[in-house]
C-alpha cells in the first residue's frame, strides 16, 4: 500500500511537472505577438495589462482630452500608433488599419472583437505633429505644479 | 549656575525639537491640501502671470479664447482662410454642396437701403451662451472652460439638434465616411456625427493660434484672450467698435467682426 502511495505521488509530481512546463512555456505564446518598437523605451504598462486595460487608459485619455485639452504625452492615441506602427515591407510607408499586420488588428482580428475608432481616427502616425507634441508632452517634469511642490517641499532635502 | 545653564540648554533644545515637527506638521498639511486641489486649482490661484500652455498641460479656464475679424481688410472673393481651414482639418466640400462638411465659409452682405457691402468669414462664434450647448440631449456639444465650443463625437449621435438651434448655421453633419487619406489625426470625423469649428483647439493647447488666422494674407483675423485686458485682441477691441453677429439673441459671441451693415 505506502509502495503504491509512493508510485502514485511520483506519477501526480511528474504530471503536474509537465503541465506546469507546458503552461509555462505557452503563456509566452498564447495569442499573436503585437509589434513594437523597443527603441522608444517600454510600452506604459505591462503586456498582459495592457491586454486588459488599454480600453480603459484610452478612454480616460480620450476625456482628459477632450474637457481639459491634455495632448500628447506617453498616454497619447499618437505615442500608441508612433511607437507600434508597422511599416510596409515594400514601399516602407505605415500600413493603415485596411491592412491586417496593422497591431490593432493583430490582436483584434484574433479575439474578434470590433474596433470603431478607426472609422474616425486616423490609423497612422501624422508626421510631424505627433512626435513634435510627444517631445513636449515628455518635459511635463518642470510644470507649475511641480515647481509648487518644490516650493512646498522647501529646505526638507 | 553650571547646573542652570544646561537646564537652559535642554529647555531650548526641546522647544527647538517641538518647533521643528510643528514645521513638518504643516508642511505636510499644505502639501496634502495642495495634492487634493489638483492641478487646475492650483494653476488658477498659483499663477499670476499669463503663460503658454504646454500640449501636456490642462487649459486655463480663466482664458477665453475670441477673435477680431477686421471687415476692411477681408475682400470678397479670397478664400484663403477656408482653404487653410479644409487643409488643416480634413474637410472638403464640393463646390456648391449643400451637405458636406463645412467648419467656416466666406459671406458677402449687403445693406439693402444703404448698398453697404462687406465680406466676411463666418464659422462657429464660439458663443457665452450657446444654444446648441443648451439643446444636446447627450452632453456631446459642449463649451471647454475657455470658451471653445465644440462636438464631443465619441458621444454625438447625430440627431442635428444642435444644427437646428445654432443662429449662424455653423455645424454640418458629416455624411459620408472620411477617407483616410483625408483625415487629420487632430481633427477625426465621424461619419453620422455632427461637427464645427473648434478654434483649431489643437493648435491653441499647442500655444499656437488657429489656422484661418495663420493664414489670412491681409492679418484680418486676430486671435487672442478675451478675458485678459492686456491681450493684443482686448486692446484692439478697445480701440474700435466691434459687432457681434445676431447681438439681439444675447449668445455673446467670441468671434466679433469690425463693420457689418
Amino acid at each position: 500500500m505506502r509502495a503504491f502511495g509512493k508510485w502514485a505521488s511520483a506519477i501526480m509530481a511528474v504530471c503536474v511537472g509537465v503541465l506546469l512546463a507546458t503552461t509555462v512555456a505557452r503563456a509566452g505564446d498564447i495569442g499573436p505577438k503585437i509589434p513594437i518598437d523597443k527603441s522608444k523605451g517600454s510600452c506604459v504598462l505591462p503586456g498582459d495589462q495592457m491586454r486588459r486595460e488599454h480600453m480603459k487608459i484610452l478612454k480616460h485619455r480620450r476625456d482628459k482630452t477632450m474637457y481639459q485639452g491634455i495632448r500628447g504625452g506617453k498616454r497619447s492615441l499618437s505615442a500608441c500608433l508612433s511607437c507600434h506602427m508597422v511599416k510596409d515591407e515594400k514601399t516602407g510607408k505605415p500600413l493603415t488599419v485596411a491592412s491586417p499586420k496593422h497591431f490593432c488588428r493583430v490582436c483584434h482580428d484574433y479575439a474578434a472583437v470590433k474596433v470603431d475608432c478607426w472609422e474616425c481616427h486616423k490609423s497612422v502616425p501624422e508626421e510631424a505633429g505627433g512626435q513634435a507634441l510627444l517631445k513636449d508632452g515628455a518635459g511635463l517634469k518642470d510644470s507649475k505644479f511641480a515647481q509648487l511642490m518644490k516650493y512646498v517641499q522647501g529646505g526638507r532635502k | 549656575m553650571s547646573d542652570q545653564g544646561a537646564r537652559d540648554r535642554n529647555e531650548r533644545a526641546r522647544h527647538e525639537e517641538i518647533d521643528a515637527a510643528r514645521r513638518e506638521f504643516l508642511r505636510n498639511i499644505a502639501a496634502a491640501s495642495v495634492v487634493s486641489l489638483g492641478g487646475g486649482m492650483m494653476l488658477y490661484t498659483m499663477g499670476g502671470e499669463a503663460f503658454a500652455k504646454k500640449p501636456g498641460d490642462p487649459l486655463d479656464p480663466r482664458k477665453r479664447w475670441g477673435m477680431l475679424i477686421d471687415t476692411s481688410k477681408c475682400t470678397s472673393g479670397c478664400e484663403k482662410c477656408v482653404e487653410a481651414c479644409k487643409k488643416e482639418n480634413g474637410w472638403e466640400a464640393e463646390p456648391g454642396s449643400q451637405t458636406d462638411v463645412q467648419w467656416i465659409r466666406k459671406v458677402d452682405v449687403k445693406d439693402p437701403k444703404t448698398g453697404f457691402m462687406a465680406s466676411l468669414p463666418v464659422m462657429c462664434q464660439h458663443c457665452a451662451n450657446p444654444p446648441c450647448v443648451d439643446v444636446c440631449p447627450t452632453g456631446a456639444s459642449m463649451q471647454r472652460a475657455d470658451g471653445i465650443v465644440k462636438v464631443n463625437m465619441h458621444i454625438c449621435i447625430g440627431c442635428r439638434y444642435c444644427m437646428m438651434a445654432c443662429p449662424y448655421k455653423a455645424r454640418s453633419f458629416v455624411h459620408e465616411e472620411i477617407p483616410e487619406e483625408n483625415k487629420r489625426f487632430h481633427a477625426p470625423m465621424g461619419k453620422g456625427c455632427v461637427t464645427s469649428c473648434d478654434l483649431c483647439a489643437h493648435r491653441v493647447d499647442a500655444g499656437q493660434i488657429p489656422a484661418c488666422a495663420e493664414a489670412c494674407p491681409e492679418g484680418a483675423m486676430l486671435f487672442g484672450d478675451l478675458n485678459d485686458p492686456g491681450s493684443e485682441l482686448r486692446k484692439r477691441l478697445k480701440e474700435i467698435r466691434s459687432y457681434q453677429i445676431r447681438a439681439d439673441l444675447g449668445t455673446d459671441t467670441g468671434i466679433r467682426y469690425t463693420r457689418l451693415p
